[in-house]
């Protein structure tokens, strides 16, 4: 919130360097920086990039699970994604809530997404063309965004963290609802068994790439660490996401599409195999599946919805307290 | 290619410089005032700032604000005011407002030596 100050002060501001020592104090306690603290400019904009993205593609994320609300086989079915993709709206709406307490504002924001200005992850630009693919979104790209979001609870700006502490207690409902989804197909027909083992197939690739590029490719995430915005780097997550799912995957019944994955003893780890970054850069330059239609889609709910937003403006102003 | 970070949540996604942060005005102005939410958790305990949300009017900001943050029983009562309507101290740690108290340690029981063996005390 952007309150306005007593300033009681006799003295005048401090200068730039006392502020940016108070800063790294803070920083280098492992305590938190709160809105109307002192931040260097770099600080505040990453964070406005990251924070806002990730508001994005909450909201885009309802989309590609929405589509299966009519269709879902039974009412339980039926109002599990419901509360699972409202939730999505309430993560991105906290998210938006964070942003704007670094000066951010959420109808720009939502602009500036639909403009393409800025972007929202590229897993939401594949296609859902089976039911299996809500249990597996649940399953694999729920469960990557926990990996990415439980180190996000401890990041150094308290509106993002005490943000992600309310996400990651919703996103484990997400993943449960997800993988109890499969089980049952699993216990099913052999049809349904294919349909799980082809979902698997074409969302297992997609989730690693959401962890980003290999470090060596990553060259702000230095930057990002020091100042506690991020606290692993992306290939440190995405082993943590295949050592967590192998085990998962085998207990549900279903193969890996990945010939390399194989046990590390010596590691401890799951070693698999390279990724299609080129498959990932075409996806976020836009040449996806779906990014047409995502954009189209949440162009529309902006521009058809205006006259609720402008009505409602006008009878609160015709209401306002203290009016005659 | 841009930079490109992992801590979006649900994926990877352009953060480099190219990506502008600055609001334009126009966008500002259409939509509705923010509101701050506080909610009691339950009976005995006050109400906690929880985070902020737009609303037309003090009353829609009351539903939004059931639907937004007690989705899961988190509250038995929320309020909700104007962020403009909000007034703050300083935001600095040094802030001389609190200076007052920072040299009182007479206040803290700690402050006074009692033999230990003195009981209830």
């Amino acid at each position: 919130m952007s309150a306005p100050t007593l300033d009681r002060s006799a003295t005048g501001s401090p200068d730039e360097a006392t502020l940016q020592e108070q800063f790294d104090a803070t920083i280098a306690a492992d305590r938190r920086i709160e809105p109307r603290d002192w931040m260097p400019e770099g600080y505040r904009k990453t964070l406005v990039r990251q924070v806002a993205q990730h508001a994005h593609s909450e909201i885009i994320g309802m989309q590609p699970e929405g589509d299966w609300l009519l269709a879902a086989p039974s009412l339980r079915r039926k109002a599990v994604l419901l509360a699972k993709v409202q939730d999505e709206a309430g993560h991105g709406l906290y998210l938006y809530s964070a942003a704007e307490t670094l000066g951010a504002d959420r109808a720009d924001l939502t602009d500036k997404l639909i403009e393409g200005r800025q972007k929202y992850s590229s897993i939401f630009n594949y296609p859902t063309p089976a039911y299996a693919d809500v249990g597996v979104i649940g399953w694999l790209v729920d469960g990557a965004a926990i990996c990415n979001q439980v180190p996000l609870c401890r990041s150094s700006y308290g509106p993002y963290a005490r943000a992600m502490i309310r996400v990651c207690k919703e996103e484990s409902f997400h993943q449960r609802q997800g993988y109890e989804l499969l089980m049952t197909m699993m216990r099913g027909t052999d049809e349904q068994r294919a349909m799980v083992q082809d979902a698997v197939d074409r969302w297992w690739w997609p989730s690693l790439m959401m962890f980003g590029p290999p470090d060596d490719e990553s060259p702000n995430t230095a930057q990002s660490m020091a100042w506690g915005i991020k606290r692993h780097t992306n290939d440190e997550l995405r082993q943590r996401f295949v050592d967590m799912t192998v085990p998962q995957a085998q207990a549900l019944g279903v193969t890996l599409p990945d010939p390399d994955l194989a046990w590390d003893a010596d590691s401890g780890h799951w070693r698999f195999g390279a990724i299609d970054w080129e498959e990932f850069r075409r996806v976020l330059a836009g040449d996806g599946p779906k990014n047409a239609e995502r954009i189209a889609r949440r162009r529309a709910a902006r521009d058809d919805n205006a006259w609720v937003v402008e009505a409602a403006t006008a009878y609160a102003r015709k209401h306002e307290r203290g009016a005659a | 290619m841009s930079e490109v970070t992992a801590e979006g949540g649900h994926g990877a996604i352009p953060t480099g410089p190219e990506v502008p942060v600055q609001p334009r005005a126009r966008a500002v102005q259409r939509d509705w005032p923010l509101y701050e939410v506080f909610v009691r958790g339950k009976r005995g305990l006050n109400h906690v700032h929880v985070g902020s949300l737009h609303a037309p009017d003090d009353e829609m900001a009351i539903d939004a604000a059931r639907d937004l943050y007690t989705r899961r029983n988190e509250g038995v009562s929320i309020w909700v005011v104007r962020a403009v309507d909000i007034t703050a101290s300083s935001p600095d740690e040094k802030d001389p407002l609190f200076a007052p108290s920072g040299d009182k340690v007479y206040r803290h029981p700690t402050f006074y030596e009692i033999p230990d063996g003195v009981p209830h005390i």
